[in-house]
């Protein structure tokens, strides 16, 4: 409002609204714009600060061949450390791997049993269930690998060590297994009940409406809660760490141990000297899997996304 | 004839949907039973040193014996602190997220953020906490370092529950309250919020629950394998539950067998039960709902 206008200040004054309330809303209206924000703020911040502290090795020793294909992962070598991630990277994907091959079946029959054929009470009680089991704490996960897969795994198969790819795999499975079963029961509950509808009126059976319609329908979601899962399994810390046998190697069965991408720097980091090659390296091998995991949940999301639009 | 072959037809069809019920329920059982077998392992080798002894004293003889109080109250403290920092930033998150933002691609990158904060590993957020609060920030290894860490790292749980709590209190409730002439945070505050509280809390357990079980962020960050006294300040270091099971499982030699169990059962009850408590107010709050 022009305050100098002679013609009609009592009105300027009395549509001008600014009184308390009106700063009030606006700070408050900054204030959660900063809340908004800072979830983006956190994410660079994340990226800057590993970064920051793995730049001087990506700088001065890294050699990409090395890092990326040299299984020798040897940082406290006296004469001549060597930083190859290619073992690590082979044990996180092989424990990845088995988790998903045991996870994906059961977690998406599981998905579609909760989902298509139990009901009322009983399919509350699952998701309860479910929810809960995902609820279970990664350290105790590898204190069961650690205390109950062990022993048995030695029982069963008479193999001398029970901490190996197949313990984490399982281990990682059941952990990643309820959260993908959510994930996938919440894309099959998103498809609209008219498609489910329509298949009934043609005269579809239940199994028929379940797999011809209702998992096409939902297959974008499906492929999500998968990747979710790859990712969940990826970047899962402790249960590795305990469970795998922590033995650099390139795993040729089952029965060999591993050592994962991150349970490497749970390891290492606590013994390394701020600043050193070997800290750095541990922080780049930090950027490395930050990067894989964005590009995981980038994809996931844009996927599901891609349901919505449809 | 006709009607025998549809018939015939029908039961084969009844027989094929059955044995796919019976199928897919077979792989949800599966996937629960390991876990309930688990759990009762667990209770079965570590229920008997379970006292108020053991929670109330602290480990002695190199933890091989002995009690674990000084975890259980410095998990308080690192969950306690946790909650300050990230409950009023998550809340203002899922204001801004479900009362002023638009459908733009602002908003699309702050869920993408949100959504990659709970997905990069909790080993990053370590490498974080440690370049961030422990050196940058020069708090050290203390409670504040690992608290701010996992503060970050549980935001999305917070967000995620007070958004989806707000965007169930209906438009029609905002609409009658600007209508008075209502400022938007006038109605946040006397409408939205009143009615979305007991939903809010329900994430805050949620979040509770996930900072007591983290590890791998507290390990460099704040959490010490053994110390002999309590914390004072935000500024120490402290013991802490989750840490202290993987320390008395893998680091300790000669510990006796029930007391990891002992440790695990614990940490696992404590969890559970504040999930259940999350669950069932959830649900509670459903039955009570009246729009």
């Amino acid at each position: 409002m022009n305050q100098d206008n002679p013609t009609m200040p009592d009105k300027a004054a009395a549509f001008d609204q600014r009184d308390r309330d009106w700063y009030i809303d606006k700070a408050v209206q900054a204030i959660v714009f900063l809340g908004g924000i800072s979830a983006i703020l956190f994410i660079i911040g994340i990226f800057v600060f590993i970064t920051k502290e793995g730049l001087g090795f990506l700088l001065r020793d890294f050699s990409f061949s090395e890092f990326f294909l040299s299984p020798w992962w040897e940082p406290t070598d006296e004469d001549e450390p060597t930083y190859g991630i290619l073992a690590l990277v082979a044990g996180t994907a092989s424990v990845t791997g088995l988790a998903m091959l045991v996870a994906i079946p059961f977690s998406l029959g599981a998905a579609i049993y909760v989902g298509e054929f139990a009901t009322g009470k009983k399919r509350e009680y699952l998701k309860v269930l479910v929810e809960l089991l995902a609820a279970i704490p990664s350290v105790v996960w590898g204190f069961i690998g650690l205390s109950i897969m062990n022993p048995l795994i030695i029982e069963l198969f008479d193999v001398p060590v029970g901490l190996n790819v197949l313990n984490a795999g399982v281990i990682l499975g059941l952990m990643a297994a309820p959260i993908m079963t959510s994930i996938a029961e919440d894309a099959l509950k998103a498809v609209p009940d008219r498609y489910r509808e329509a298949a009934e009126a043609l005269g579809a059976t239940r199994w028929q409406v379940i797999f011809k319609t209702v998992v096409p329908a939902a297959k974008n979601g499906l492929l999500g809660a998968v990747l979710l899962g790859v990712g969940r399994g990826f970047g899962e810390t402790m249960a590795v760490l305990m469970a795998t046998g922590h033995a650099i190697n390139l795993p040729g069965s089952v029965f060999d141990s591993v050592r994962a991408l991150t349970a490497t720097i749970a390891a290492e980091l606590g013994e390394t000297a701020v600043g050193s090659p070997h800290y750095e390296a541990l922080f780049t091998i930090g950027i490395f899997l930050f990067v894989v995991t964005f590009i995981i949940n980038l994809s996931a999301d844009l996927i599901v996304r891609g349901v919505r639009n449809q | 004839m006709e009607m025998f072959s549809e018939s015939l037809l029908n039961k084969k069809n009844k027989r094929i949907q059955s044995l796919y019920r019976s199928l897919f329920m077979m792989m949800t059982l599966l996937l629960i039973l390991p876990v309930l077998v688990i759990l009762s392992t667990l209770i079965y080798k570590g229920g008997s040193i379970i006292s108020v002894d053991f929670l109330l004293t602290d480990p002695i003889n190199g933890m091989t014996a002995g009690g674990i109080f000084p975890a259980l109250f410095g998990t308080v403290w690192i969950v306690t602190v946790a909650l300050i920092a990230s409950v009023p930033l998550g809340v203002a998150a899922a204001i801004y997220l479900s009362e002023y933002a638009g459908d733009n691609w602002f908003t699309r990158a702050i869920n993408l953020a949100i959504i990659n904060l709970a997905g990069v590993p909790s080993i990053v957020h370590a490498l974080f906490g440690v370049g961030a609060f422990v050196i940058f920030f020069g708090f050290g290894t203390s409670i504040l370092s690992a608290s701010l860490t996992l503060a970050i790292m549980t935001l999305p749980v917070v967000i995620v529950a007070t958004k989806e709590s707000l965007e169930a209190v209906p438009i029609a409730f905002r609409e009658a309250c600007w209508n008075m002439g209502a400022t938007r945070w006038q109605t946040i505050r006397r409408v939205v919020l009143p009615n979305a509280v007991s939903g809010i809390l329900t994430g805050v357990i949620l979040e509770v629950s996930r900072t007591t079980g983290e590890t791998a962020p507290i390990m460099f960050t704040g959490a010490a394998f053994f110390l002999p006294f309590l914390p004072q300040s935000v500024f120490d270091q402290t013991m802490a539950m989750s840490l202290h099971l993987f320390v008395v499982s893998t680091q300790v030699p000669n510990v006796p067998d029930a007391l990891p169990y002992g440790v695990a059962l614990v940490l696992i009850a404590m969890v559970l039960i504040m999930n259940s408590i999350s669950i069932a107010f959830r649900m509670h709050l459903r039955g009570k709902k009246k729009w």
